[in-house]
């Protein structure tokens, strides 16, 4: 293991794509345009959240709930026939709709607790459940407010004080910014370092440079370094100028500890991508190889769904890929501003993960040369 | 002389700052067969595919047949007239076809039908003595093989105009000799048929009619051979080339000249009774020589007759099945990096990295030989002006004519002064005026410097140069000697002759079978008049022939058909399972102040429901803050000292509760549940405390949570999963088939038969349709039967909708191919285009209405938003075709707006 040839090899990494302008273009695509409008669009827990009013009451009760409905939570409602409602809930128009019974108003006054009806598309899970409260607290406060002027009653006096730490009012982009930087490392540290071997196999390169007194392993930790260097500082840029810069995102812990761990990530990352190279033989199988192994990783490593979400056994297996614990600490570091002593596992995890990986990529790439 | 049938005039072409082509005006007689010779990078390939119509003229006029070259009927008019052979060997080919099958095709985009086809190829290949390989893929054909099979489908359709670009380039002498006789047969019998070749073998050139001799982009002289040796006063082409050359371009040359060498007793190389087999087929068999110390040895053999492995061998690159390899008298060990540093390698294709400079190349080659930084400008320095690389030393390879190149490329191998040079056809390709620059170098490092050569090469000159040459075919070494002693041991006149007597004898019987048989049967048949027979604007026929290649392809890449099957399954199951919104087993701790049966009685309803699990209790704000930070609690209660006591008097009294905000589609889950659980408490207290009248409230919301009963995440992601696996992998297979075609070359099919834009996308496009369907069958399966997610609605409209999808998102890959060549960029580029889109702006999580900015922009119009609430509506609601109106409607729009932009802007010919 030479030193300097893994330096070399790595610089003539660097000059390559440097020459790549698709390939530039990609990666400051992927690292601002791309996180940039994917934040943009997270939605808020509960966003324009499609609603129609069936309105048999025609009350003033009625009219009050009816305006109690407005954006950004909900779309200013639509109001509806109950012929149209099915229609309109299967269409995919309204994910709910509000069923407000004739004489609504005189049984509230009267004490008889009437029925309203609620239709939830439970196939919106994300807004289902949340919007299904939301309506609970809005129609409750706009009844009691209306029949406060009628009549009181015994109460028990318990509050409950809610406070979201870390992100205060819970605000989507922010999560969804550290994310999307987490999906682009991922990314394009595969993409890159596979693609790089692949071109040199099939140019024919890799066999010029086996001539020449360099080892397997200086070839290999070459675009390691390199292409890892290159998605180090495009990631380091995206979250000063794009995460922290245009969407001001505040970052709790220290970017200089998230860096950290990012640099194990694209050893064990970049190490999976040589090994990907080695199993795929050509560029269209190594294309398909890596959304086989790419969209699992970005779905199951909790940076979609938290990982309590998932079936034991995937979230088991899940350990074994380092993007799970990158995605852990990111989120510690990033938002909790945990430090070191908390995330020592995850750094501990991935370096494991990371070494393993490399062995495996190696001995594949030795075969792989000859 | 009859009218010229192709005339050029005014014609530039540039590529970047490089002018291939500088005022070029010619006319090219008709019915005779005419060469263009000259060095490589003059322009001879640009101006061919210009003639050919493949490239997009720029700058002046190309007129062929009687007509404008620029004008794109006229094109399409007598492209069926013109055959182009592009350079490179079976670059037009589909390597993993057969002989057949590539014939087949290419007679399908000519409108053949099947009893014609099979009659022509029958011709053809009997003509061209290829019958017996008839079922081989083109593969596995040696060079030779390839290019007669190139030319075979070259001529499938009787062209009046035969356009060969470098068509023996790479080929033994045998099969050169095979492939000329085959021309003149053919020329034979179709003696109005005109042909044009650029060729680097100046022999050859002597045979033709008219020579065009080029340089620099621009035409030297034109005339019969013997017109331009008497013209020169030269004895060969070769000399006459060089004679008209400009003088500054001429100057310094000098005939090659290597002094005889003087007597060495070293032995630089050995090898003895080297063998290699991959499988059972045996590349190198039982393979002896030696050579000694400032000899240059010569090897010859056609392509895949064992050269390159013999040659990897000795260099280490392969350790041998048996025998041995010995470098100054050591055994080769691959693993020795000091042997490697006492050997120079130049391997076949120009394998420098053509995305360093010209310097950049010899320093990286130069530090990875351990050369002493502070040597290394000198060293660098030497090189550049020892191979003339001067002017080119800031420049990127890749601009460069391949005689620089090849320079280059010595240069490296050189770069540390090894004492050994192994050499892989370091000259094909090069033109005269390089290659005696090349050889004079060689002979200069043989005999001043005493450098040991082992060079490979087609050209029988360059042998004649070589101290002793071996001649190898099918893995074995047929003669070795001195030029003199071989051309005298077969009687022969040339050595030429001496090896094709000699590759004769080798291959015995083959031999007398391959030799073409005269007068193809195509001869007598009065060939229809084509000029009016007009190509019909849509071919059916042809449409299918690319969708029979491209399912062809697919079926022969099993690897890439099973990941397209298997994968979207495992992906299904992986996303089914991963995407998740049930909130379950949440953790918890409390940090409960007050101790009593009250506060417990608070918490154990939390800790009782389904979403909470408990956690040790806390022990104060520090532990709290630690536990939280480190992700082990999502929530965190506080039940304040008195807390009883105060519930007990009516006093006001709040219980804490801290929720992990990083995520915030789950801290709002955890809310919501915090408050009903809360609500809930309170409830059960009061009744308790105060009866029932205290809780009843002033109406009852009753919700319907419908389509989905039991909220099963299930339910409500696998039917949007399976619109987003049916996005990416058929977007992705589509976009690679035509940036494959792209990067490989064979494109340039496209840009020459009668295929038109459309044919072609939707010849592609549908084996990917056909995948996609069959992919959708298996998903839908899937989610019935293994996530049991319950099928409501009507199958037909589901698989209506099914197929304006796949349609839809195979054209989106279609699409995106059109903007990109390569393959890399086109993963890339897709993977860009689908995922994100895909996975967040369609609806598959938060409904399209819900998002904003561009990402509901997109969302409103892209076909897998259309296509899940298809899914959805069919799955859960139950729905069938007329109720899902407005997304049929969107699918079906999307499918020729998408189709019709990738016709748009694909271009019918190169830039």
């Amino acid at each position: 293991m030479d030193l300097r040839n893994i330096w070399q090899l790595g610089l003539k990494e660097l000059r390559g794509l440097l020459r790549d302008p698709v390939m530039l273009v990609l990666i400051v695509y992927s690292f601002t345009l791309s996180i940039y409008s994917s934040s943009k669009a997270m939605p808020d827990a509960l966003s324009n959240a499609a609603i129609s009013i069936v309105d048999e009451d025609r009350s003033h009760l009625s009219g009050r709930i009816f305006d109690a409905f407005y954006p950004p939570y909900f779309v200013a409602p639509n109001r509806i026939t109950t012929s149209e409602m099915d229609r309109r809930m299967n269409a995919g128009l309204d994910t709910f709709a509000l069923d407000i019974p004739p004489d609504f108003e005189r049984d509230v006054l009267a004490g008889k607790v009437p029925a309203i009806q609620l239709n939830v598309d439970a196939t919106r899970m994300s807004q289902a459940f949340t919007g299904n409260s939301y309506i609970q607290q809005i129609v409750t406060s706009e009844v009691s407010e209306y029949v406060a002027h009628y009549r009181a009653a015994d109460s028990l006096q318990v509050g409950l004080t809610l406070r979201a730490r870390y992100n205060q009012n819970l605000d989507p982009v922010w999560f969804g910014a550290i994310n999307n930087v987490v999906q682009a490392i991922m990314m394009l540290s595969i993409v890159l370092t596979g693609a790089a071997l692949i071109r040199e196999k099939e140019h024919g390169t890799i066999e010029h440079l086996l001539v020449m007194p360099v080892t397997a392993g200086e070839i290999m930790l070459s675009k390691v370094w390199s292409m890892g260097l290159v998605v180090l500082v495009a990631s380091g840029l995206s979250i000063a100028f794009v995460v922290q810069g245009l969407l001001a995102v505040p970052i709790l812990g220290s970017v200089a500890l998230f860096m950290a761990g990012a640099v194990l990530m694209l050893f064990a990352m970049t190490a999976l991508g040589i090994f990907l190279a080695t199993v795929a033989g050509s560029m269209p199988q190594f294309g398909l190889l890596m959304m086989l192994v790419m969209l699992p990783l970005q779905v199951l490593s909790g940076g979609m769904t938290p990982r309590e979400s998932m079936p034991e056994p995937i979230q088991d297996i899940m350990l074994l890929a380092p993007t799970t614990h990158f995605i852990m600490l990111s989120q510690s570091i990033l938002f909790r501003g945990a430090g070191f002593s908390v995330v020592w596992p995850q750094f501990a995890a991935l370096a494991m993960i990371g070494i393993v990986l490399f062995r495996l990529a190696l001995e594949r790439f030795r075969k792989f040369l000859q | 002389m009859s009218d010229p049938v192709a005339s050029v005039s005014g014609l530039v072409l540039r590529h970047g700052a490089v002018t291939a082509l500088d005022n070029v005006t010619l006319d090219v007689p008709s019915g005779i067969m005419v060469g263009l010779i000259g060095p490589d990078g003059v322009g001879k390939s640009s101006l061919l595919s210009l003639l050919s119509g493949a490239r997009e003229i720029r700058e002046g006029s190309v007129t062929v047949l009687g007509g404008d070259m620029a004008d794109r009927t006229h094109r399409s008019r007598v492209c069926p007239r013109i055959a182009y052979m592009p350079q490179g060997l079976g670059r037009n080919l589909y390597p993993t076809l057969s002989v057949f099958e590539n014939l087949d095709f290419f007679g399908r985009l000519f409108g053949q039908a099947a009893a014609e086809r099979e009659r022509r190829i029958a011709d053809l290949l009997a003509a061209t003595g290829m019958s017996a390989f008839r079922d081989r893929p083109a593969a596995k054909l040696s060079g030779g093989m390839k290019q007669k099979l190139g030319l075979c489908c070259a001529l499938i359709h009787d062209p009046d105009f035969l356009i060969l670009d470098e068509p023996t380039t790479g080929v033994d002498p045998l099969s050169r000799r095979q492939f000329w006789d085959l021309i003149a047969t053919i020329r034979a019998s179709r003696p109005a048929m005109s042909v044009i070749v650029a060729t680097a073998y100046m022999e050859e050139a002597a045979g033709f009619d008219w020579l065009v001799a080029m340089n620099a982009g621009a035409v030297l002289a034109t005339g019969a051979p013997e017109e331009l040796l008497a013209r020169t006063g030269a004895g060969t082409l070769d000399d006459a080339f060089i004679a008209l050359l400009p003088e500054e371009v001429r100057a310094g040359h000098t005939r090659v000249t290597i002094p005889p060498r003087p007597a060495s007793a070293e032995v630089a190389i050995e090898a003895e009774h080297l063998t290699m087999r991959f499988g059972d087929f045996t590349a190198v068999d039982d393979v002896s020589f030696r050579i000694e110390k400032g000899e240059i040895f010569g090897f010859l053999g056609s392509n895949g007759c064992g050269k390159t492995t013999t040659m990897k061998m000795l260099t280490g690159l392969l350790p041998p099945t048996e025998g041995r390899a010995k470098l100054f008298g050591q055994e080769v060990d691959p693993t020795d990096m000091a042997v490697r540093r006492r050997v120079g390698f130049m391997s076949q294709a120009f394998s420098l990295y053509g995305e360093l400079t010209c310097r950049q190349n010899l320093e990286l080659h130069a530090r990875l030989f351990r050369i002493a930084p502070e040597e290394i400008p000198a060293r660098v320095g030497e090189m550049i002006a020892r191979f003339g690389l001067e002017e080119e030393a800031d420049t990127l390879p890749a601009a460069l004519p391949l005689g620089i190149r090849q320079r280059l490329s010595l240069a490296v191998a050189m770069i540390h002064g090894p004492e050994v040079l192994i050499l892989d056809e370091p000259t094909s390709g090069v033109d005269p005026v390089a290659r005696d620059g090349f050889w004079q170098i060689l002979g200069e490092l043989s005999r001043q410097d005493g450098v040991t050569i082992f060079v490979s090469t087609h050209f029988m000159n360059e042998a004649m140069l070589c101290d002793r040459i071996s001649l190898m075919h099918a893995g074995r070494v047929l003669v070795s000697d001195t030029a003199r002693a071989i051309t005298a041991a077969k009687g022969a006149a040339t050595l030429e002759d001496a090896f094709v007597a000699c590759l004769g004898e080798a291959m015995g019987e083959r031999a007398a079978d391959a030799a073409p048989t005269p007068a193809p049967a195509t001869a007598p048949e009065p060939v229809p008049d084509v000029p009016a027979q007009r190509v019909s604007r849509f071919s059916l026929r042809r449409l299918l022939s690319y969708s029979r290649l491209e399912s062809l392809q697919l079926r022969r890449d099993p690897i890439r058909l099973t990941m397209a099957l298997i994968g979207s399954v495992l992906l299904m199951f992986v996303i089914g399972y991963g995407i998740n919104m049930d909130v379950e087993d949440l953790n918890f701790a409390v940090l409960d102040r007050d101790q009593t049966g009250t506060s417990r009685d608070y918490v154990l309803d939390i800790a009782g429901s389904r979403y909470f699990v408990e956690r040790p209790p806390l022990t104060d704000y520090d532990d709290m803050d630690v536990r939280m930070r480190n992700g082990e609690l999502s929530l965190a209660i506080e039940i304040p000292p008195g807390f009883a006591e105060d519930i007990a008097h009516g006093r006001d009294v709040a219980v804490g509760a801290w929720i992990d905000g990083a995520n915030p589609t789950r801290a709002n889950t955890v809310v919501g549940y915090v408050q009903g659980i809360h609500a809930a408490w309170l409830t059960r207290k009061a009744r308790a405390l105060y009866g029932d009248a205290a809780v009843q409230g002033n109406f009852d919301l009753v919700t319907r949570y419908r389509y989905n009963p039991d909220i099963k995440s299930i339910v409500a992601i696998v039917p949007a999963v399976m619109p987003l696996l049916l996005l990416i992998i058929p977007a992705m297979l589509t976009t690679l088939s035509v940036a494959r075609e792209k990067e490989l070359g064979s494109i340039t099919n496209f840009y020459v038969t009668p295929v038109t834009r459309l044919e072609f996308l939707l010849g592609k496009q549908l084996p990917y349709v056909v995948l996609g369907m069959l992919n959708f069958g298996l998903l839908t399966a899937m989610s019935v039967l293994l996530f049991g997610v319950p099928f409501h609605g009507s199958p037909l409209t589901l698989t209506l909708a099914a197929f304006l999808y796949v349609l839809a998102t195979t054209a989106m890959g279609l699409l995106v191919s059109v903007f990109i060549s390569s393959q890399v960029a086109a993963l890339f580029a897709t993977a860009l285009f689908t995922i994100i889109p895909g996975a967040q702006y369609s609806g598959l999580v938060d409904p399209v209405s819900a998002l904003g900015g561009i990402g509901r922009m997109i969302g409103e119009v892209y076909p897998t938003t259309w296509f899940i609430v298809a899914a959805r509506g069919t799955f859960s609601k139950g729905l069938g075709f007329g109720d899902l109106t407005q997304a049929m409607l969107m699918l079906t729009v999307a499918v020729p707006v998408v189709i019709g932009l990738a016709a748009v802007f694909l271009r019918k010919q190169e830039r």
